[in-house]
């Protein structure tokens, strides 16, 4: 039987607030336990919620972006179930008003189309806090500094087809929301993660399948993983006579398998009611004008604006414009150099290079843009050539100094003197006759080598370009 | 001096016929001597006090001293204060010193007022009789065998027995003017979002309102400007300019048009209660008042609205006491969910499980549109008959509360009958109104209450009608026997 697979994803993205959606304490990563937790979000007796305003702008900002309708009345409403790392003993998140509705945004596929995912809410929330199951001998820590972090939970339509429409859906949203400036996207720490519902139903078959809810998933890869794992999973089952369960399952990315965490029939009814604490968000017509009028260029715009100012192909202006820091640093490197092309190469060829094998986000590049700069300068001037401007490259990696600094310590200036070059050339010659006998005998491809062997005998600093063309006269004659 | 009216301590102060230590350590001897009977306070903090005192004498010595500085004062123990146990009357939080001070706290510690302690009440503020306390009832100073009323009965009974000249207290369905009416006090419950609710152990949020008890309307007023105002830390407090309220107190309340609703002079009504109240009225109509018949014709429903709203908000609000981070934690817990079961069962008391599972049940899916929805259109219902109402009247008046104190332990195998005793005082809870109680009479030598009703932020306007009425009338001066 042919199946199709049905993808919905709930991302809950970290809103990038100094505080806390509903008190003062620092939303910082990494401190110690329970050191930025105040009596707000201890849950303490008496305390009560304060909405933070930022990020009231920040989900509106997201709302427009992706042309969705923005609620001028938001209900905050309580969410109720019991864990020791949920203080209040209720989360509180918004319901049946949430402040974002019914937007969609689109993705390209492998096949070059485009599809349209439909986003069908946005929801401001709080973050629990943490269980420390390690080092407690048998008890169970809790960590509060993440409990009232602010989130953006991001629930799409049930839209996507394959794992692969999946992580795209998802990558354009971190895109979008980094670019927004309303989340800083940092996987690793959890500031964006994502939850998958997945199901399959018999190709042409109407109904969705019974879906299973995949938790937590930190990672691009783990996503189109845990997925796929899960659509073989189900798959599996129907085939074997047997019929998937509604339940939620845990990724394992160590085994590559999901296991069951709760079934349906254990679901909590969390007893959603509106939070007396606090009043109904309502926004003006003036306010979300404001927020329309400073939103940032989005990727679409900025992709057209690439091809268009830059001159530069589709692929690589989509490439470049990813990510709002990828494309901010490659505008800075224009301009400080004015080929946009050879930047464009640059960025996409060798720094991501270096910047993945060392697992660097470009935001944290040793060598920044006005440096790069500096260095394709001298390509562009035939201070140095293609080939060394990589080894000079490398060196201003290592934190060696500015290209100039290393091209002069180095000395790695390129040799244009014609004398200087016809001299190595005479030497070569006198030093290969049966290589000359062939390419007088018309082998080509001999050229190739008495090429290498000048530039290696010139340390590799004699122009290319004179080298060919003052080899082809001498074996010429 | 126990005697005095604020106004004449605050006065006796300014002159210096007497410093706050003085006027502290004469209230501490009180307590200390007529406390012990009475139970009106769950924890007295008398060195904190004395030094609170010092420093009131200090602050008037250098000139900065207001007309509350150096005036004692009694906190209900649901109000944090910042290291002093905050037991809400609860097993719960018997153990629970507070890290920080509740806004009222701090604003009347900024007005310089010193804190006697912590009054008993109702566990988690939910009981009408103050016999739901972990730390037992708390005796009627006018008669040992009946209840104060509740739940701020330790607050009521404090300031009927002059060991304490004012009190604070909060009302969800009727909390502080209950206990003001059987204890013959002067109780104010203020607009919502009047006074700030932060720090204030929450039962149901959207109708919790802290307010003061006090001996007249006059002392009432004075403490009033301190405890109101917009506080930032509780959005549901409302940022509106807080008038001096000690300032219409004595402006002639002729013309004043009070409406009678027929709903709370109909059946149920005690008649020496009926008596007392149509002899107040009287007393109104010689000031030159107007009677006017209303009616609110949705008020038989309050005590069902409330009592789906006020549950289900607690079941939530009372969902942190889980013997996680604070408060009473069961002995070794097999694992989380008997840690769970075993604090919560063991922490609370009958009342409040009972309020915490119909709350729960009243918001389950399934119920939710049956009753927390239904009881939420009821409540705009019941504030519609308030809004026609006050386009006729100023103010409405009516029984309190619908007998007498009644004996400890008479009602407290039956909580119908006891929800009962709130039926005139819930509807204005869950309008947002602002609601008075203040002495009228005696049956059965046992005080009767007058409550008064105003529109929202009139509490002015209320404070100058029970004024004028205290001018007239002696009632609010009667002591009870023993507490002269």
């Amino acid at each position: 039987m042919q199946w199709e697979v049905v993808i919905g994803l709930e991302i809950h993205a970290q809103l990038a607030t100094t505080s806390k959606i509903f008190s003062g304490a620092s939303t910082a990563y990494g401190a110690e336990p329970n050191t930025q937790a105040c009596a707000v979000d201890l849950g303490l007796p008496g305390v009560l919620p304060v909405l933070n305003k930022d990020v009231v702008r920040m989900a509106a900002s997201f709302g427009l972006a992706i042309g969705a309708n923005v609620s001028r009345r938001s209900v905050f409403a309580r969410k109720n179930y019991f864990y020791p790392d949920l203080p209040k003993g209720y989360q509180i998140s918004q319901f049946e008003l949430p402040i974002v509705e019914q937007g969609s945004l689109d993705i390209e596929l492998e096949d070059g189309t485009t599809k349209t995912i439909g986003v069908t809410r946005a929801h401001l929330e709080e973050d629990a806090g943490k269980s420390l199951h390690e080092d407690f001998h048998g008890m169970t820590g809790v960590d509060l500094n993440r409990a009232g972090t602010p989130l953006l939970e991001i629930v799409s339509e049930p839209d996507m087809r394959s794992a692969k429409e999946a992580v795209a859906y998802m990558k354009k949203i971190h895109s979008l929301v980094t670019y927004l400036g309303i989340c800083d996207g940092n996987m690793q720490e959890g500031s964006f993660r994502c939850d998958a519902n997945v199901s399959v139903r018999p190709q042409g078959q109407q109904e969705y399948g019974t879906r299973a809810e995949l938790k937590n998933i930190n990672s691009f890869r783990f996503v189109e993983r845990a997925i796929n794992i899960e659509i073989e999973r189900q798959i599996d089952v129907l085939e074997g006579g047997g019929e998937v369960v509604q339940e939620t399952r845990l990724y394992d990315a160590d085994k590559n398998e999901t296991r069951s965490m709760r079934s349906k029939e254990e679901a909590n009814d969390y007893r959603y009611f509106p939070d007396p604490d606090l009043l109904p968000v309502e926004l003006t017509e003036e306010f979300l004008q404001q927020v329309r009028e400073s939103l940032p260029e989005l990727p679409q715009q900025k992709k057209a604006r690439f091809i268009d100012e830059y001159g530069l192909k589709a692929d690589d202006a989509e490439v470049l414009t990813a990510t709002r820091a990828q494309a901010d640093y490659f505008e800075e490197l224009v301009a400080a150099c004015t080929d946009t092309r050879l930047a464009a190469n640059w960025v996409v060829g060798t720094l991501a290079g270096m910047l993945n094998k060392e697992s660097l986000d470009i935001t944290d590049s040793k060598v920044g843009a006005a440096q790069l700069g500096g260095l394709l300068k001298r390509i562009i001037d035939n201070t140095i050539s293609g080939k060394i401007a990589k080894e000079v490259f490398e060196a201003m990696w290592q934190g060696e100094g500015s290209a100039d600094d290393i091209i002069d310590a180095r000395g790695l200036k390129q040799i244009t003197d014609s004398g200087a070059i016809e001299k190595i050339i005479d030497d070569i010659i006198a030093a290969n006759p049966e290589q000359v006998e062939q390419f007088r005998a018309g082998k080509e491809k001999v050229l190739g080598f008495f090429v290498g062997q000048v530039m290696k005998a010139s340390g590799g600093k004699a122009n290319p370009g004179q080298v060919n063309q003052l080899l082809r006269q001498k074996l010429a004659s | 001096m126990h005697n005095k009216s604020v106004a004449e301590l605050s006065a006796g102060l300014q002159k210096g016929e007497f410093s706050s230590e003085e006027l502290t350590q004469a209230y501490l001897e009180r307590i200390e001597t007529l406390d012990k009977n009475l139970n009106s306070f769950i924890t007295v903090t008398a060195e904190q006090a004395l030094t609170a005192a010092r420093n009131a004498d200090q602050m008037r010595q250098a000139g900065k001293a207001g007309s509350l500085t150096g005036i004692p004062v009694a906190q209900k123990d649901i109000f944090c204060t910042e290291g002093v146990r905050t037991s809400c009357g609860s097993k719960m939080l018997d153990n629970f010193i507070s890290p920080y001070n509740a806004t009222v706290v701090e604003r009347l510690n900024a007005a310089g007022m010193v804190m006697l302690g912590k009054t008993n009440m109702d566990e988690f503020a939910m009981g009408s009789s103050n016999e739901n306390s972990y730390y037992g009832p708390v005796r009627n100073p006018w008669d040992q065998k009946a209840v104060p009323g509740g739940s701020s009965g330790g607050s009521a009974a404090a300031v009927a027995a002059q060991i304490a000249p004012l009190a604070t207290g909060t009302d969800t369905g009727g909390s502080i003017r209950q206990p003001a009416s059987l204890c013959g006090v002067t109780g104010l419950k203020p607009t919502y979002g009047r006074i700030s609710r932060y720090g204030m152990i929450a039962f149901a949020s959207s109708l919790d309102q802290a307010g003061p008890l006090a001996r007249s309307a006059e002392d009432a007023a004075m403490v009033l400007n301190a405890m109101a105002g917009f506080d930032p830390h509780d959005s549901t407090s409302v940022d509106r300019e807080v008038p001096d309220y000690t300032a219409n107190l004595t402006e002639s309340i002729e013309g004043l048009r009070i409406g009678l609703p027929a709903e709370f002079f109909a059946e149920g009504l005690d008649d020496g209660i009926a008596n007392v109240i149509q002899a107040a009225l009287k007393e109104y109509e010689k000031m030159g008042a107007k009677l006017v018949d209303i009616s609110l014709p949705n008020s038989g429903l309050s005590v069902p609205t409330y009592y789906v709203v006020a549950p289900a908000e607690c079941s939530s609000n009372l969902s942190r006491f889980d013997g996680v981070r604070f408060g009473y934690r069961c002995d070794d817990p097999l694992d989380l969910e008997d840690l769970y079961k075993r604090s919560r069962g063991e922490g609370f008391g009958a009342e409040v499980k009972r309020r915490i599972m119909i709350g729960t049940y009243a918001l389950s899916a399934g119920y939710y549109d049956a009753y927390y929805l239904k009881a939420q259109q009821l409540r705009r219902l019941i504030s519609d008959d308030f809004r026609q109402a006050f386009e006729q009247v100023d103010v409405i008046m009516g029984p309190t509360a619908p007998s007498v104190a009644f004996d400890i332990g008479e009602k407290s195998d039956d909580p119908v009958s006891m929800y009962l005793s709130d039926i005139y005082t819930i509807a204005v809870n869950l309008a947002g109104l602002p609601g008075m109680s203040i002495p009228a009479g005696f049956v059965d030598n046992r005080p009767v209450g007058l409550q008064v009703i105003g529109n929202y932020f009139t509490e002015s306007r209320l404070l100058n009608v029970a004024h004028q009425y205290q001018l007239a009338t002696n009632w609010h001066r009667q002591v009870p026997p023993g507490y002269e």
